[in-house]
């Protein structure tokens, strides 16, 4: 089976929102406006799927817009029901977002998947010592199970597959039949 | 009639004279605020003015600096733009020129709305990427912290104020303090309820025996508490801060009766005064210095 990533273009969501030829993400309202388009559009495409936030046509970005368009969303997805799939990569966070960015998810406790300009996924924001690993041993395989995950890690099986369970909670990995997949760049489930 | 003498040189600190002017006269008393003999005015000091006049009763007389030279960088400044609506004027107000240019980095701009605020940041974006680099010699990955300061300052009227304010940025040589240096000044002041009031308006004040505005600017400036329960709200300031304290800047908060600031080693600010004049609403100042190689 292979499944089609689908991908968002912020920048045009905010234009769609907002109905102003803006490229910066700027103040609450605006944020609060591109979010709640983009949770429409997560409904409408999500089945199964992982989608991509493409923030490469954004300029500036404040606090407060990041925190309703980055924050709150994942704080959504997090609490909705995980076998209704609702995972997503964030591309296109430059290096002049990417201080915001993580200091916003640091303060909520919350982590994402974004795709370096490199094209490698990044773990980024809140995020434990043991989950950083474990999240970057299934990277590199593009999937695994915890129990060929345990010697290398140096912990027991259990412990393993509950840092996995708890990246996977938290839509980091994604639990399939096969084990935990990475959403990586690729993202193709096969 | 009450006159009230603007000093020579207006800025955050010498502003403080003018409200102690206003003390013990009523909100709806006739005033003047007399500008004749002022030669210099920060983007504090003039939008300060403007805040001032919006929260008076009844409204203020005013007299024009009598040099020609400032009564003219008033003038570009946009202040007498406002000033008209606000002052009865007296004195000779030069036209501004209408090139569009006026050397500014953003002439006095009115807030209210979200969409001012965007206004705000995308009209001086390629000009402040520009004097970042260019004249404070700061990395370029500055700018996105500056846009994001000024954008989370503006929005503090939007948020919080419950009226308009104006906000303004100069850019020039800085000599008080850093011997000609250049520097960035953001003021960014309205005439609103203030923190204090704020605060208490969505009961976010803290369980504390002693509350009054300096309290309050410490719950919301340093503890980052906002009026919204909201988890995610109150991080402007704590952004505000990081940027600033990154690049050796300054941030000062005056609200109601009290002023707190940021100081960097450069400046001899006090961190916190109490039982100052009363005014309205908040005022915000923000410096940043032109990086020297050490």
């Amino acid at each position: 089976m292979t499944m089609l990533r689908h991908t968002i273009d912020v920048c045009a969501v905010l234009r769609s929102a907002v109905n102003q030829n803006y490229d910066n993400l700027l103040t609450r309202p605006t944020g609060m406006a591109v979010r709640h388009q983009i949770e429409r559009e997560l409904l409408a495409i999500r089945e199964g799927g992982t989608t991509s936030l493409d923030f490469s046509s954004i300029g500036l970005m404040d606090y407060s817009c990041a925190d309703e368009v980055v924050a709150k969303l994942l704080v959504l997805l997090q609490n909705d029901d995980p076998t209704r799939g609702g995972y997503v990569v964030f591309l296109g966070i430059g290096e002049d977002h990417l201080e915001l960015v993580e200091s916003v998810l640091t303060h909520h406790g919350l982590a994402l998947v974004c795709v370096c300009e490199d094209g490698r996924p990044a773990l980024i924001g809140a995020v434990s010592e043991a989950e950083r690993r474990a999240w970057d041993m299934v990277r590199m395989r593009g999937r695994a199970e915890a129990a060929e995950l345990a010697d290398e890690f140096g912990f027991g099986e259990d412990f393993v597959a509950e840092v996995l369970d708890a990246l996977s909670r938290r839509r980091l990995v994604r639990r399939g039949s096969g084990g935990y997949l990475s959403l990586g760049a690729a993202d193709v489930v096969q | 009639m009450n006159v009230i003498t603007v000093p020579p040189s207006l800025d955050d600190q010498t502003f403080e004279h003018v409200l102690d002017q206003l003390v013990d006269i009523p909100l709806d008393a006739k005033i003047l605020i007399d500008a004749r003999y002022t030669t210099w005015a920060s983007p504090f000091g003039l939008t300060a003015l403007l805040t001032l006049a919006q929260s008076r009763a009844e409204k203020p007389l005013f007299n024009v600096p009598e040099k020609d030279d400032t009564a003219s960088y008033w003038s570009r400044a946009s202040f007498f733009r406002y000033a008209d609506e606000l002052f009865e004027i007296h004195g000779k107000v030069p036209t501004p020129r209408t090139t569009g240019e006026s050397g500014n980095l953003l002439e006095i701009t009115p807030v209210s709305r979200s969409d001012d605020v965007h206004t705000v940041v995308s009209r001086i974006e390629k000009k402040a990427a520009a004097i970042i680099t260019g004249n404070l010699h700061l990395e370029s990955r500055a700018v996105m912290g500056f846009a994001m300061t000024l954008s989370e300052a503006c929005q503090n009227i939007v948020e919080h104020a419950g009226c308009g304010g104006w906000v303004a940025a100069q850019n020039y040589a800085y000599r008080k303090r850093l011997g000609g240096r250049q520097i960035v000044q953001i003021a960014v002041c309205d005439a609103g309820v203030g923190i204090r009031q704020s605060l208490e308006s969505g009961n976010r004040r803290p369980l504390t025996d002693r509350w009054d505005d300096g309290q309050a600017l410490e719950t919301a400036v340093i503890q980052g508490t906002s009026r919204f329960p909201d988890h995610g709200r109150g991080q402007g300031f704590k952004g505000i801060r990081g940027y600033l304290n990154r690049w050796e800047g300054k941030l000062a908060v005056r609200s109601g009766t009290a002023r707190m600031a940021m100081v960097p080693a450069w400046d001899e600010d006090v961190v916190r005064k109490d039982r100052l004049a009363f005014m309205p609403g908040t005022q915000l100042l923000i410096m940043i210095p032109e990086k020297i190689d050490r």
